[in-house]
């Protein structure tokens, strides 16, 4: 139970959020168009004759589009309707020109799902919550209008329009920004482990309506507003941060909140209306007879279940239960599509060269990623090539840790120096002189001139104060310049104090 | 030497692969055809270097000793609904007047593939929205035919694809292209004395067809013989997968497989087709309609298609409701009419783009289509006419239990004057009673001639068949056309 609280003059509200996220759907081509989806073009050179609505042209569904949207609903573990339908959103727009927009109202392609957000304590979610997701459906996206580019007109680039989304409804079950903030970036988690979506926000392949009402705690849902096309985590929250204040307020100061649309100003962190219930749009949507059912058969189906990776939730409890990580390190590592893929090439690598299991090796190559290669590249900068950071460089370097051939602070400035130069870990272990001394030989003279050096502690030692064993270590470490292996160093130490 | 514009579409593909007159000869012959013909206002544009340029292709080809295609030789006429790479599509509107395509329709593309030329761009009905071809934005097409009693009082040639019916009768071109929502190819067929098949929904590709009612749309042949729309139509179908509607069977062989032999076969005649008001000649044209049947060996059935009352007020919401959302695209901004006032916002360039360019039989469409599909009325019309239309084509099925092909008039009257109608949209409307629930059903219709009435007006007889049976409709077509001579031809006087 989310403890989040607007404290309002007569008392406390809750806030209740539901979010329609809006997911352009990886593909090359859109969705119901042969013309390419690339990111960034000159306006108009990615418009096909279908995309412009010219006279007689038929959209054809692009099946790319349609398995990535099952996939995802698979990922939520939501309804696949194997039997849906498109339908025309009717208004006009100039960045419409069919004057329509092919979405899915009556019967979507993916039913009832849901996702779990993790506890976070410091956030305010005390325990993991499940968030119901309502039904993801597939629509084509409008193009942009241009306002800059001429004193008294607009401009018109279709290059977006006919892209595949997905709109990812939840139910409005988050009730704080922490976590509809959570459910946002889970949810992008999930879009990118299923390859579904590139979740990048400020791309706009990802943006958010933000539904938004108060109410007493316990009490009836309030009347919600929309807040349309939100374009980050941080601003999704202080949309709902904004917006219940404001609800707040206006009731509390006898006014009621209206049934509206409104865009959120990211220069300020508020909210203003943009058009109220009486001037809504009636889209007159019916199923569009271009196009028939969509009925999605048992080995597709098969198909994009088989073609599903592992899960976010299930690689964390692999981690845990299976790698034996903490739930901390597990969650970090998990988080990222990039974080766990990197891990888990360094981590087979590693259990290779140590001819160890995966188990085995899993503790000290989490603390490797997720502390010590971080810290060694986030001091270097700019002056690292993260290129150079490879899994094979990575594994020689904790091989040699694990040989006792080199110590931890060996390891990291070894790293140091590949991260520069890119060059091989064992030849700069080698020529920077930067391995560990584990000549018995040479230990066995530095130890030989401490203590007799040291004659009279030696007495005491040997006279039962322990505690000097450690001085005995730190004056022969200091001897050997601290190249010295501690292990052999302690065991020859040992041996000659009796 | 032969008249070769009397020539229908099989005789002159036949005469130009034996070598009897070349292609350019019958392109020459319609050209000019085509361009004494201004009177009938059935072309908006002629396009006669397409049908001579055609024509030398198949000359040279057959001089090389190739394959010929199926249409090869043969000019005909292009409905100015079909988008035709360079050369205007207008939809005999106002909003598109001036556009010129940069594709070409999937149905006329497999007609030049076939060896066919084009004539001209065929006039019609605005966006094919009307039964008489007045809704033109490029004024009427006038029916060759005339009272025989020598009043020369205009007649409409029907519609929506009114130029295609006028050219064909009129022998300006052999065949023409058509097509048919609720019953713009078979009403004009049968108003004019020729045939006109419109196939099972999805035979044709609309892929390029300026779109009226996407779930009823469909093309067809008009021409002058059951055998000539079998040629055509097997020239024009085919799997498309640019059109996700399109069927992905095989094309038939319809033309070989023609026979008039109906032995075996029941012939069903639907009593709610006996409506009340409908011309006793109408009547008697269907009564021995039954008797040809029978004669080419059918056992004919009474059967019974009871929601067929409903079938046009139904068509009446569905089809205006798609076509209120297929002409938002014509909207001033990327092609086409842009009427754009001083100061004027873009509500107000589309007020004014659409009310400039739409005729007022588009405008009444698009409202009604608005009115059925807001919110409020979306149930108990759309929805409500969708129900009809399942009911409908479940009557269909039924009677499929009893019979093989259905027989009916095409119209409950013979032609009516330019004009008489007008004033009237109801009364406009009535006039595809007949044509409409085929269309709702999707199923394969046509219309062959069946004799004169006493005003020497030709009267249609409608065959309708079970959903990818057009050789079944043909079939019968055939056995009518064999037994009803229908020879009679609109006397030149343009």
């Amino acid at each position: 139970m989310s403890t989040y609280r607007i404290q309002g003059a007569t008392g406390e509200w809750e806030v209740v959020i539901g979010l329609e996220v809006h997911a352009q759907v990886t593909s090359n081509a859109k969705l119901f168009s042969g013309a390419s989806t690339a990111f960034g073009a000159e306006p108009n050179t990615q418009v096909s004759l279908i995309d412009a609505a010219m006279p007689g042209m038929l959209p054809v569904p692009n099946r790319e589009c349609i398995r990535q949207a099952v996939r995802t609903g698979m990922a939520i573990e939501a309804t696949i309707n194997a039997w849906s339908r498109f339908d025309r959103k009717n208004y006009f727009y100039a960045d419409l020109p069919q004057g329509y927009q092919i979405s899915q109202l009556y019967h979507p392609l993916v039913g009832e799902g849901s996702l779990t957000i993790e506890a976070d304590e410091k956030a305010g979610i005390p325990q993991d919550k499940v968030i119901g997701i309502e039904r993801i459906h597939v629509e084509q996206d409008a193009g942009k209008l241009m306002h800059d580019q001429h004193p008294t007109m607009s401009y018109v680039d279709l290059n977006r329009c006919g892209v595949a989304l997905m709109e990812i409804v939840s139910r409005p079950d988050m009730r704080s920004p922490a976590e509809a903030g959570a459910y946002v970036r889970k949810l992008r988690t999930i879009l990118r482990y299923v390859g579904s979506c590139d979740g990048n926000m400020e791309e706009g392949s990802m943006r958010a309506d933000v539904n938004v009402s108060v109410r007493r705690p316990g009490e009836e849902f309030g009347t919600r507003t929309e807040t349309k096309n939100v374009n980050s985590v941080r601003f999704v929250m202080q949309t709902i941060e904004h917006e219940a204040r404001r609800q707040v307020d206006l009731i509390e100061d006898g006014g009621t909140v209206v049934q509206e649309t409104r865009l959120f100003d990211p220069n300020t962190g508020t909210t203003r209306s943009m058009r109220s219930k009486e001037d809504a749009h009636d889209y007159r949507y019916f199923p569009d007879p271009d196009l028939l059912p969509l009925e999605l058969d048992d080995a597709f189906l098969e198909e994009c279940r088989a073609s599903l990776p592992e899960l976010p939730d299930a690689k964390r409890r692999r981690y845990v239960e299976e790698l034996g990580l903490s739930d901390y390190n597990a969650a970090v590592l998990t988080a990222e599509v990039e974080t766990f893929a990197r891990f888990e090439t360094l981590l087979a690598e590693t259990a290779k060269r140590l001819g160890k299991s995966e188990k085995d090796a899993a503790t000290q190559v989490a603390n490797w990623s997720l502390s010590v290669a971080p810290g060694v590249m986030n001091a270097l900068g700019d002056e690292a090539n993260p290129a150079h950071a490879t899994a094979e460089a990575q594994a020689a370097i904790l091989q040699m840790q694990a040989a006792g051939e080199i110590s931890g602070g060996q390891a990291k400035e070894i790293f140091e120096i590949v991260l520069r130069t890119g060059r091989e870990p064992a030849e700069i272990a080698e020529t920077e002189g930067l391995k560990q001394q584990s000549d018995t030989g040479a230990i066995e003279a530095e130890i030989d001139k401490v203590l007799a050096a040291n004659a009279d502690k030696v007495e005491e030692y040997r006279g039962g104060k322990d505690k000097l064993f450690g001085f005995f270590v730190g004056q022969t470490m200091k001897a050997m310049q601290g190249k010295a292996n501690p292990a052999v160093v302690n065991e020859l130490l040992k041996a000659k104090l009796g | 030497m032969t008249e070769l514009t009397e020539l229908g579409v099989k005789a002159i593909r036949d005469g130009v692969a034996a070598g009897d007159f070349t292609a350019r000869e019958v392109a020459e012959a319609h050209n000019a055809a085509v361009a004494a013909a201004g009177e009938l206002n059935a072309f908006i544009v002629t396009t006669p270097d397409h049908a001579l340029a055609a024509a030398e292709r198949v000359d040279a080809d057959r001089a090389a000793g190739k394959q010929l295609g199926a249409m090869a030789g043969v000019p005909i006429g292009m409905k100015d609904l079909f988008a035709t790479k360079g050369v205007q599509t207008t939809a005999a509107s106002h909003i598109l007047e001036g556009f010129t395509p940069e594709y070409e329709s999937t149905v006329s593309q497999n007609l030049w593939n076939a060896g066919a030329g084009m004539l001209g761009k065929l006039n019609l009905d605005q966006f094919a929205m009307g039964s008489s071809n007045e809704t033109s934005y490029f004024g009427n097409v006038i029916s060759p035919w005339r009272h025989k009693d020598g009043g020369n009082a205009d007649l409409a040639p029907g519609g929506s694809s009114g130029g295609s019916s006028a050219v064909v009768a009129a022998r300006i071109a052999p065949a023409a292209t058509g097509t048919d929502t609720g019953g713009s190819i078979r009403q004009p067929a049968a108003f004019t004395g020729i045939c006109g098949i419109k196939p099972t929904y999805g035979r044709c590709s609309r892929w390029g067809v300026v779109a009226f009612a996407s779930s009823l749309d469909q093309a067809g042949p008009m021409a002058r013989s059951v055998e000539d729309c079998a040629v055509m139509l097997g020239a024009m179908a085919g799997f498309d997968p640019k059109d996700s509607t399109s069927l992905d069977l095989p094309v038939p062989e319809w033309e070989a497989n023609l026979s008039a032999d109906l032995r075996g076969k029941k012939v069903g005649i639907p009593k709610e087709y006996r409506m009340e008001g409908t011309d006793p000649e109408i009547l008697e044209s269907w009564e021995r309609g039954k008797e040809w049947l029978r004669d080419a060996g059918a056992e004919v059935v009474d059967i019974s298609l009871p929601h067929t009352k409903y079938a046009l007020p139904a068509y009446y919401i569905i089809a205006p409701a798609e076509a209120s959302s297929n002409l938002a695209r014509y909207d001033g901004v990327r092609y086409g009419l842009r009427d754009l006032p001083d100061g004027a916002g873009l509500q107000d360039m589309y007020a004014a783009t659409r009310a400039e360019g739409f005729g007022d039989e588009v405008k009444r469409r698009i409202l009604i289509g608005t009115y059925v599909l807001s919110a409020g009325f979306y149930d108990a019309y759309y929805n409500q006419a969708q129900r009809v239309r399942t009911l409908i084509a479940r009557d269909f099925e039924k009677a499929w239990a009893q019979c093989d092909v259905i027989l009916a008039p095409t119209t409950p009257t013979a032609a009516f004057a330019l004009g008489d109608k007008m004033d009237d949209p109801l009364a406009m409307y009535l006039n595809d009673v007949f044509a409409v629930p085929a269309s709702l059903a999707g199923l394969p219709a046509m219309s062959v001639p069946a004799m004169l009435n006493g005003d020497g007006l030709p009267l249609g007889l409608q065959l309708i068949g079970k959903a990818f049976d057009e050789q079944g409709v043909l079939n019968a077509g055939l056995a009518i056309q064999q037994r009803a001579g229908f020879d009679a031809k609109p006397e030149k006087w343009w």
